[in-house]
């Protein structure tokens, strides 16, 4: 009798592609809002944004059930932090939460790409960018999913990010402006939606700034 | 097995009767619809074990919410919730309940639909649908479902959809069930039949354009 292969997977890949850029005094995350599986279209309007915190907003793409999942994980993990420390989590201190939550699951992940973005105990922008099993690293600017492989290049060229290797170090946030920021990221949806079937329907961008917080929507192609 | 649902007022569904087993279509009179609570209904494809079983979980949830005998009641949108982690927790075992759920209801005048399925994804829409019904019924409600559809429409629509899946998967048969959910409850009608034609030219004569085959 021929070997039988496992033919039920618990994984499944909704689609959908997260950007983050930093400012000097803001931060800008954006991710389209369409939910995918195989050739269908589930939805047009799921947003892969949560606020964590005040000054902590996360994007995820991936496998929408475990990103649901590692939401809710993280949101009461940041009510026990305030129970227990009487202030809101930072944007690094979560950041480093979400490294050791995804690494708990190292050996059944959570196949959830996630940007993390926000400000710094400075009042700066920052972003983090991670892999499904917990590896992170504090950088100007990401894009995780399935445009990312379009987008990050272009933010490369826009961008031009310091080398981390430099000595002193040089800071990676942009020196954009908030609204040319969030042009690039328009650019950078309008761009990915063409060519990648998982992006499209509509983009949700969450700006964080020092008078708080604001959203915005931008129609995206439907095919 | 298909399932269609419809945002409008109230809610409404449609659901196909039949329970295949393997390539036999084994019972046709099955009822795969069923409220839950005040305000909800559930409907189910896939393995209906586990949708007993299902039935069984949200008996219990629904028990002990009326042991608090506060005034309260759980809504679609928090037993949708409950359904999800259920699913996605058995999912995490490696044993998965082998349903796409479907769960409507209208709370203090709000309407909710939503959907799950066995490995846990779940999204809430103005119109859902599992099995064939994604492939072939949600482009038909994607172009014809609007905020305004009054509820005669909304059963009109959704047995068009019903139609095009009874002529096109191969596990349906003509025996449905339509619900409708408004704020005062739940009223799943008795089973009843679409119209069909299959009086096409194209069936009557199949070989014409064809010389030599059967």
């Amino acid at each position: 009798m021929p070997i039988q292969q496992a033919n039920w997977s618990p994984y499944d890949n909704n689609g959908g592609t997260c950007v983050a850029i930093a400012g000097a005094d803001y931060c800008v995350i954006a991710a389209d809002t369409r939910m995918s599986t195989g050739y269908n279209i589930l939805t047009r309007d799921y947003s892969k944004i949560i606020q964590l915190a005040d000054k902590s907003v996360m994007a995820s793409s991936g496998f929408q059930a475990d990103v649901r999942a590692l939401q809710k994980v993280l949101e009461a993990r940041h009510l026990v932090y305030q129970h227990q420390h009487n202030k809101q989590m930072s944007c690094p201190a979560m950041a480093q939460l979400l490294s050791n939550t995804l690494y708990y699951k190292r050996f059944f992940p959570y196949y959830s790409f996630n940007v993390l973005g926000g400000l710094d105990s400075e009042g700066k922008g920052c972003v983090f960018t991670y892999d499904a099993v917990g590896s992170y690293e504090r950088v100007g600017y990401s894009s995780q999913g399935s445009g990312s492989t379009l987008i990050m290049p272009f933010l490369d060229n826009q961008l031009k990010s310091p080398s981390p290797l430099l000595l002193p170090a040089k800071d990676a946030v942009t020196p954009l402006s908030e609204s040319e920021a969030v042009d690039l990221v328009k650019t950078c949806f309008a761009s990915a939606t063409e060519r990648d079937i998982y992006t499209g329907d509509k983009l949700e961008i969450l700006v964080l700034n020092a008078e708080g917080i604001r959203r915005e929507y931008m129609e995206l192609r439907k095919d | 097995m298909a399932f269609l649902w419809l945002l409008i007022w109230e809610v409404r569904s449609p659901s196909l009767h039949p329970c295949s087993y393997g390539s036999t279509l084994r019972y046709k009179g099955v009822e795969r619809m069923k409220p839950v609570g005040k305000h909800s209904l559930i409907g189910a494809s896939g393995e209906l074990s586990d949708f007993q079983e299902i039935l069984r979980y949200l008996d219990e949830l629904m028990l002990y919410d009326n042991l608090w005998d506060n005034g309260n009641s759980l809504g679609p949108k928090e037993v949708h919730n409950y359904l999800t982690r259920v699913m996605y927790n058995r999912r995490n075992q490696f044993n998965p309940l082998w349903n796409s759920l479907v769960l409507g209801g209208v709370k203090n005048g709000q309407k909710y639909l939503g959907t799950v399925n066995m490995i846990g994804v779940h999204y809430e829409d103005n119109h859902v649908a599992t099995g064939f019904g994604n492939h072939l019924a949600r482009p038909i409600l994607r172009d014809e479902w609007h905020e305004n559809l009054s509820f005669e429409d909304g059963v009109k629509l959704l047995e068009k959809c019903m139609r095009v899946l009874l002529y096109r998967d191969r596990s349906a048969v003509n025996k449905l069930q339509a619900t409708n959910i408004t704020e005062e409850g739940v009223t799943i009608s008795q089973p009843y039949a679409l119209k069909t034609s299959w009086n096409l030219a194209a069936f009557k004569n199949p070989t014409v354009g064809a010389e030599g085959s059967w």
